[in-house]
């Protein structure tokens, strides 16, 4: 059981250059296995770039109550980057004048931002279509200070986005730590309460699932049809859709790939499945990552890897949409977790 | 050559066998495909019965490559444990079913 971020323990994974030589390497060098950029070439895609700009995912800040085996962030509770109220302005003042349809929140665990139900309030003011906020759900029932979370969030109507790695208790502690399926479904109860994932409601509540180790998620709309059996018969919780995301080889999960030996096979798995299809629709076409110091890139995953957006704009507080829409997208070998087969986002699948 | 029979890493050569027989190779990968669609049986169903096959054939491509499969599918290890138990039992008591040829002819033989 992980109790420290990979930082925390001086672990070289959390450094992001030592992760991107890793994954320029070995099978990638030894040619083994084509670069990602090659493989956009054999499909006539000689570079990546933005379309119209629909989502902004704004992390405000690391810290998390939980400590998952797979967390692409290194999130935890010794993590320390929060985001401020002044680089929170900077945002509202951008979202007031991106056009993106969606607002994505996410850390770590958002709502431990000293900030955040501020953030919420205000963001709330402007009007975007789809607010969205990835809670964990255990948070709701860390501290009494979180347990009304799911009315705060049905007063903003906030669309809550959750992990739930599994329906069965051993696969999810597993994956996101002891007591953690337990918690969970006492969250997801709270949310059904007030009205959050009952069929028809408006207040959606959609779970994301991420395998529980070294292998590519199974069909979105089995697994959905799966949770959801599982989930009403033993617990009689309702949720609206599942996300499946694809784990990416980085941070504590390519720690974990490297740790069991399944990196090589974890690889040529994500490069046999790549879908010409999923390249068309890649996230990082539509959405740009706020991180919890305003710097700019082109997804959350870039973010971990510090891959600031290639543009001269490069922080919130600069931000000039035409500038950034002529960018290239920073790619590298962890690309290939968003397209194999049905393609891997924030919000599920692509195609 | 290896000195092994058997390479995990084969298994990712499997469609190579297209190589040396392109018509009968692609009739192989078709037809396979097909069965396991979706069907009568789901394809979650099927992927139970090509794990406990795999054990019954004692093939180690298909356990890897079936056991994978369950867990993309979020089949749980007692589902996959007791597909393996249906085959060894189908097994052993095709086994076992021939004690009634060697009673037959122990009867017979005997006075």
């Amino acid at each position: 059981m992980l109790i420290k971020s990979l930082k925390k323990r001086e672990n070289e994974l959390a450094n992001a250059k030592r992760q991107l030589k890793i994954l320029s390497e070995g099978v990638f060098k030894t040619g083994e296995l084509p670069m990602f950029s090659s493989q956009l070439e054999a499909i006539n895609k000689s570079v990546l770039k933005p379309k119209i700009l629909e989502i902004l995912q704004i992390n405000v800040g690391y810290m998390c109550n939980q400590v998952c085996a797979h967390c692409h962030v290194d999130a935890g509770p010794d993590r320390k980057e929060i985001m401020t109220r002044k680089t929170m302005r900077q945002c509202l003042d951008v979202i007031k004048k991106t056009g993106a349809h969606t607002l994505d929140l996410t850390g770590g665990a958002p709502e431990m931002n000293p900030d955040f139900r501020w953030f919420v309030v205000e963001a709330t003011k402007i009007g975007v279509k789809d607010f969205i906020v990835r809670s964990n759900l255990t948070i709701i029932t860390a501290n009494r200070k979180y347990y009304d979370l799911p009315e705060f969030f049905k007063k903003y109507n906030i669309h809550v986005i959750s992990s739930m790695p599994h329906w069965t208790k051993g696969k999810t502690d597993k994956q996101r730590g002891n007591g953690v399926f337990n918690a969970s479904i006492k969250a997801l109860k709270m949310l059904n309460a007030v009205g959050y994932g009952m069929p028809g409601s408006k207040l959606k509540l959609d779970l994301v699932y991420n395998p529980s180790g070294a292998f590519l998620p199974g069909d979105q709309a089995a697994l959905e049809s799966d949770f959801k059996k599982a989930l009403l018969s033993e617990f009689d919780i309702q949720f609206h859709q599942l996300f499946s995301i694809t784990n990416l080889p980085i941070s504590r999960f390519l720690d974990y790939l490297i740790a069991s030996d399944n990196y090589n096979d974890y690889m040529y798995n994500l490069v046999e499945a790549f879908n010409p299809a999923a390249v068309e629709n890649v996230m990082c076409t539509n959405t740009l990552s706020v991180s919890w110091d305003g710097w700019l890139y082109d997804c959350d995953f870039n973010q971990m890897l510090e891959l600031k957006v290639k543009s001269s704009v490069q922080h919130i507080s600069e931000f000039d949409k035409e500038t950034l829409s002529s960018r290239t997208i920073c790619i590298s070998q962890h690309c290939y977790g968003c397209t194999a087969g049905a393609g891997s986002s924030c919000q599920g699948t692509v195609t | 050559m290896s000195k092994s029979y058997y390479d995990p890493s084969d298994l990712r050569k499997f469609g190579n066998i297209t190589d040396w027989n392109e018509e009968l190779g692609k009739k192989f990968f078709d037809y396979y495909g097909k069965v396991f669609e979706e069907g009568a049986l789901t394809a979650r169903e099927k992927s139970l019965i090509a794990l406990a096959v795999s054990h019954v054939v004692k093939c180690p491509y298909c356990i890897d490559a079936y056991t994978q499969d369950g867990l993309k599918r979020g089949i749980t290890k007692e589902e996959m444990i007791e597909a393996v138990h249906a085959g060894a039992a189908i097994e052993s008591g095709a086994t076992l079913v021939h004690g009634v040829q060697m009673m037959n002819k122990y009867k017979k033989l005997s006075m």
